[in-house]
């Protein structure tokens, strides 16, 4: 019998096999995964909120209803029964999706306590493939930011350094995998809260083609840009997910209906021969300014060498309205997420406060009252953002211009889709940053999802993977690959080449290399 | 652009529905005039010959056939409800008193 710490240390593929072959049951692949969540996550208080050390990915971990179905996967399987590929292998679930009968409180004070009479389709997947759900992982508060900073119960930590940030908004989700908490997690991804976190954690993460993956049930944030993905430590296990994730779902208006691309082949084959891939100068850090980090720009350069090496040929691109992505991404987000949040009104669900020394109040006090104590500083900011953007006087100045932007955002990924059949860049223009540093300067925060929005604007598919570690920290660097819509599969055949090749260079999973993680 | 005053911003949070304390105003203010200044170069970059996108694919209206089926039940509904009765969401007064 394998410990606790071989079984947790397994890929998703791993896992999979040794149920498949009888070597493990699923029970013990899931108590090794609550043992080691019990050992390192730390607790919270009676308000849900982190207390003392720890990676504090989680949220809500749902152990009972873990074991409990898990031991219905190893009866279906002991009585003979066939199971998908997934089935009895444990995955963390990201606080924005509606999971029935467990908290979902999308990092937020107004959702405090809320439980959902019904599963978003991304969770029905899950439980249809038989997955083992062991939790909520913390997020930044309806997604907004880049550090999980904003989550209104802690921020969480990033196992490499714990006093560092896991990137955001899907920064629980990120740190569980980092720290073996899950071998896998469920993401979404607005302008990079797939990719960036993966990129800081030095983990795996794919946002899909818009529409590939069901936004049913998730709680929106902006819907022209969301889109929920799958989150791993290797391609391979990211593949299995997205396949499980992904599928028309009627209860979606925007749910693509083209077949799919096969990324799990595409995991598995890892082929680039002849492949053209596209440096985009704009994301390169040259003559922009942005504070590109050297390690970051050096490990991307190794990198690109090696799919050379693995003999795809380079291209360098240009995209000139990349530049303006930034502008455009927080005109739109906040303007869509104005209107998205005005749901929480505290009449149907969620928080209910009455404003002080007021008798007899109105609706519209209430609300008032409920949304100031429910909502965060970057929640507001954002709402009142988008009200000014959205308002009359100044929205073709605004929302207007950003629509415009778009358009040429769109055009630049058609050209490049010309004369490259991928796109590379690195995924954030730093490693992960020390909590409390961009807390107070909002701008300097977004400048974080530089490379990641113009996939989101354009509803192209992008994938983080590891490309080593930054020479002046020692941290993780994500690299960046993005494909034209539905073409998925190039993200995983061009992922795959590229750890294949840098996996051979280090002699190990990069993971290998992070510090042990300090019982909490 | 001009700069955004505390003033705009409170009738913005009256609009957003939002009860601001005059310490976030102030703060408010300040941000939104940075983040503004930064996002505003949007404005130089897309000529009038370009036309505005609003969504990363084309939108098709979606409708399914009329035909019935589970929902969820009255209980099940209002299981997150601050407040509830008879089979209904209790909601404050939404009338002002004459």
């Amino acid at each position: 019998m394998a410990t606790t710490s071989e079984l947790i240390r397994l890929t998703a593929a791993q896992m999979a096999d040794a149920l498949a072959r009888g070597e493990v049951s699923s029970v013990a692949l899931t108590r090794a995964h609550l043992d080691r969540i019990a050992a390192v996550d730390g607790s919270r208080d009676a308000d849900g909120v982190a207390t003392g050390p720890g990676v504090h990915a989680f949220l809500h971990v749902s152990g009972e209803q873990a074991l409990a179905d898990a031991a219905a996967v190893d009866a279906a399987r002991a009585a003979g029964e066939q199971l998908p590929p997934l089935a009895g292998v444990p995955i963390a679930v990201k606080d924005v999706m509606a999971t029935q009968g467990l908290p979902t409180t999308c990092g937020s004070r107004i959702l405090r306590g809320w439980v959902p009479p019904y599963d978003a389709t991304v969770v029905a997947n899950l439980r249809a493939a038989r997955m083992v759900i062991l939790g909520k992982t913390n997020m930044d508060e309806f997604a907004m930011g880049s550090s999980t900073e904003h989550s209104a119960y802690g921020p969480t930590g990033n196992p490499w350094d714990l006093t560092r940030i896991p990137g955001g908004s899907g920064g629980g989700s990120a740190a569980a995998l980092a720290a073996f908490e899950a071998p896998l997690a469920t993401g979404t991804d607005t302008g990079g809260s797939i990719r960036q976190p993966a990129a800081v954690t030095g983990t795996v993460g794919v946002k899909p083609t818009y529409g590939a993956v069901s936004r049913y049930g998730l709680v929106a944030l902006a819907s022209s840009l969301d889109q929920a993905g799958p989150c791993a430590r290797t391609v391979l296990d990211t593949a299995l997910l997205h396949e499980v994730m992904a599928g028309y779902d009627p209860l979606d208006s925007t749910s693509l209906t083209e077949t799919r691309p096969d990324v799990v082949a595409a995991a598995r084959s890892g082929d680039v021969a002849g492949l053209r891939i596209g440096v985009i100068r704009e994301l390169h850090g040259s003559g922009d300014g942005r504070g590109w980090q050297a390690g970051v720009l050096a490990r991307f350069d190794e990198a690109v060498e090696a799919l050379v090496d693995a003999g795809a040929k380079v291209v360098e691109v240009s995209c000139p309205s990349f530049t303006a992505a930034l502008g455009a991404y927080y005109l739109i987000l906040p303007s869509e997420a104005s209107s998205n949040l005005a749901k929480f009104d505290a009449m149907r669900y969620g928080l209910r406060v009455y404003p002080e020394g007021v008798a007899d109040p109105t609706a519209e006090q209430v609300m008032a009252a409920t949304r100031a104590a429910g909502f965060g500083d970057e929640v507001k900011r954002r709402i009142i953002l988008g009200t000014y953007a959205l308002s009359s006087g100044y929205y073709d100045a605004y929302y207007g211009s950003a629509q415009k932007v778009r358009t040429l955002i769109q055009r630049d990924f058609a050209a490049a889709f010309g004369e490259a059949d991928v796109l590379l860049s690195p995924t954030s223009p730093t490693t992960a940053f020390p909590l409390g540093e961009k807390l107070d300067d909002p701008l300097s925060m977004y400048l974080q999802d530089v490379a990641t929005i113009p996939a989101n604007l354009a509803g192209v598919p992008g994938m983080s993977l590891p490309a080593g570690l930054a020479d002046e920290d020692g941290l993780p660097v994500g690299l960046q690959i993005l494909a034209p819509p539905n073409a998925d599969d190039r993200l995983y055949r061009v992922g795959a080449a590229l750890e294949a090749a840098l996996e051979r260079r280090w002699a190990a999973p990069l993971l290998d290399r992070i510090p042990a993680l300090p019982e909490a | 652009m001009s700069a955004i005053s505390r003033e705009e911003v409170a009738h913005l949070a009256s609009l957003a529905r939002i009860d601001l304390s005059p310490a976030e105003l102030d703060k408010l203010a300040g941000q939104l005039e940075v983040i503004l200044g930064a996002v505003a170069t949007v404005r130089q970059v897309a000529g009038d010959d370009v036309p505005a996108t609003s969504h990363p694919m084309p939108l098709v209206n979606v409708t399914r056939p009329d035909s019935p089926c589970p929902g969820l039940t009255a209980a099940q509904a209002l299981s997150g409800a601050p407040e509830a009765e008879d089979q209904r969401f209790r909601v404050p007064r939404i009338l002002e008193e004459d």
